[in-house]
């Protein structure tokens, strides 16, 4: 499939901008971070604005985006109008949330509802961008068991980077939440091991006998419809170098998951300024890691019209 | 809606037989022609004459080399929408563009809906939808239904375009849904085939195979061409000459 940058950046953004928003609103209105102003000014700032860029992001990826508020009305049948729907609702609590705990400098009572609220809404919100890809039928790398808790792993562990970040930014940082973000991208490193892993080993019964009805021995593609590649071969008929691949998969294991991890590690040995800096470094490393890491979802992801032209 | 009709009256749709189709062609310009000026029209064409044409098609045929243990043929193979019974590219639609007739099961796409977002072309796993990036919608067959329901159309004409237009009478249409219908008895006599059937999209268009190779085909081949002989006089002079 082809990788859009822009919905490769979306969902990137809006994973690790929800991620932080459930965070935020679990820990902050039980009390577990200080509703200190400024902390709450730049991290639902932060987690807003990953949210709100991802989709703009993809937004700016349809052929008619002045239609785009259709896209709320078939939320019956469709994960993507379940998304948008998921998305809008969740900004209500969210913003909710983010008034009353910068403007009224609380994050209890009816705040740490609201709190509650945008952390479940971040949850369906993302658990809708999984499906959208789990349900796709032709494309077997995606319509698999791995990719909802994929989804859901990565937008948890690149919150959590982040808000350890954030925190030891205003130098309110613990330990413990060192520790939860690097248990976090621990697991995040083994799933997409294991997605790896059982991806390389699919059986796919879809070939190229079963795509033209043609039983039995080989069918081999001679002379395509056309000369040049079409919209078909250009959006779905992407295709990687297997040396490339391998190359790739080991840049998003150093960025997004090895890098992070000894720099959380050296973050929880050294005491405070240093912490910082390192868990800063941590987040930045780990966001282009998964940049990288949804390019290769999309680009080793193979459709089943490929079959048709013999690739 | 983007959910699918509990049952459709009619299920029309094409039947293509992969043993007599020539790959002419002809179905694919009598499509193109139809269609860009009909329910989906237009169907743009970015530089056509240029180095890197490129264009929005309902119907594409393609060759394919069929090697069996009987041997090897070739197999020229239309490919356009199944019109599905379970068509995944309409439930994903997000804002109703995409939908299924309860009339007649046809699929079609309202381009005044679509935004464009391609999500149906990649649940598609024909590969039966192709965006126009000049109009910013998505397009597909429409079966012609500005054809199979046109008054102004003497009947014989009510078909699809590239029925029509099938030199070899390799495409059919009918009610697929009435086991009673020439078109299902067709497929019942032939054992037509369903495309990809273990994703469960309960394609309604149907493929008959090819026949079987037959024995009373001509197995002998020609006779090899002999060696020329040394030839005397003039003749074997000017060939003696030549060969220097």
């Amino acid at each position: 499939m082809h990788p859009a940058f822009s919905v490769v950046f979306f969902t990137t953004a809006t994973g690790a901008g929800y991620g932080l928003l459930a965070l935020l609103g679990v820990l902050a209105g039980q009390g577990f971070v200080s509703p200190d102003f400024w902390l709450g000014l730049v991290s639902m700032g932060l987690a807003l604005g990953l949210i709100s860029a991802g989709l703009l992001s993809s937004a700016g990826h349809l052929g008619r985006p002045e239609r785009a508020w259709r896209a709320f009305s078939q939320w019956r049948s469709s994960w993507l109008s379940r998304e948008g729907v998921a998305s809008v609702a969740t900004f209500v609590p969210a913003g909710l949330f983010a008034v009353g705990w910068v403007f009224f400098g609380r994050t209890t009572g009816w705040v740490a509802v609201a709190g509650l609220l945008a952390a479940v809404g971040a949850v369906a919100t993302v658990c809708t961008t999984g499906m959208i890809y789990a349900s796709l039928k032709p494309i077997a790398q995606w319509h698999s068991r791995f990719t909802l808790p994929g989804y859901l792993i990565f937008s948890a562990m690149s919150g959590s980077v982040i808000l350890n970040a954030l925190l030891q930014g205003f130098a309110v940082g613990s330990k413990t939440m060192v520790a939860f973000s690097l248990l976090l991208t621990f697991f995040g490193w083994g799933w997409k091991l294991a997605t790896w892993r059982h991806n390389d080993r699919l059986e796919i019964p879809t070939n190229a006998n079963t795509a033209t009805g043609l039983a039995g021995g080989t069918v081999r593609s001679l002379e395509w419809p056309h000369t040049e590649e079409n919209y078909l071969l250009k959006e779905m008929g992407f295709r990687i170098a297997r040396k490339h691949s391998a190359k790739l998969r080991r840049i998003t294991q150093v960025l997004a998951f090895a890098l992070p991890v000894l720099l959380l590690i050296a973050a929880f040995a050294l005491p405070w300024p240093y912490a910082a800096v390192l868990s800063a470094l941590a987040t930045i490393a780990q966001f282009a890691g998964m940049l990288v890491e949804r390019w290769l979802f999309f680009a080793e992801a193979k459709h089943t019209v490929t079959l048709y032209y013999g690739r | 809606m983007t959910c699918l009709p509990a049952h459709t009256d009619k299920k029309l749709g094409l039947v293509i037989d992969l043993d007599t189709c020539v790959g002419c062609q002809a179905c694919v310009t009598a499509c193109k022609e139809w269609n860009t000026g009909g329910y989906m029209a237009p169907l743009t064409d970015i530089d056509p004459y240029g180095g890197d044409a490129d264009g929005v098609w309902f119907n594409r045929v393609h060759s394919y080399e069929h090697m069996t243990e009987m041997g090897g043929r070739t197999v020229n193979f239309p490919r356009s929408c199944l019109h599905c019974e379970t068509p995944a590219c309409v439930t994903v639609c997000p804002t109703g563009a995409s939908y299924k007739r309860a009339s007649d099961g046809i699929v079609l796409v309202d381009e005044d809906k679509c935004i464009g977002c391609k999500l149906c072309s990649w649940a598609c796993p024909y590969g039966a939808r192709e965006f126009d990036t000049d109009v910013g919608v998505m397009k597909k067959c429409t079966l012609c239904v500005d054809r199979i329901y046109n008054d102004n159309l003497a009947e014989e004409d009510r078909v699809p375009a590239c029925v029509a237009a099938c030199p070899t009478s390799a495409r059919h249409f009918g009610d697929l849904g009435d086991p009673a219908s020439a078109i299902s008895q067709l497929v019942a006599e032939r054992s037509g085939v369903d495309l990809m059937p273990e994703l469960g999209y309960h394609p309604t268009n149907k493929y008959l195979p090819p026949r079987a190779h037959t024995p009373r085909a001509a197995s002998v081949p020609a006779p090899r061409l002999e060696p020329v002989q040394a030839e005397g006089g003039f003749l074997g002079w000017v060939d003696r000459m030549l060969s220097h």
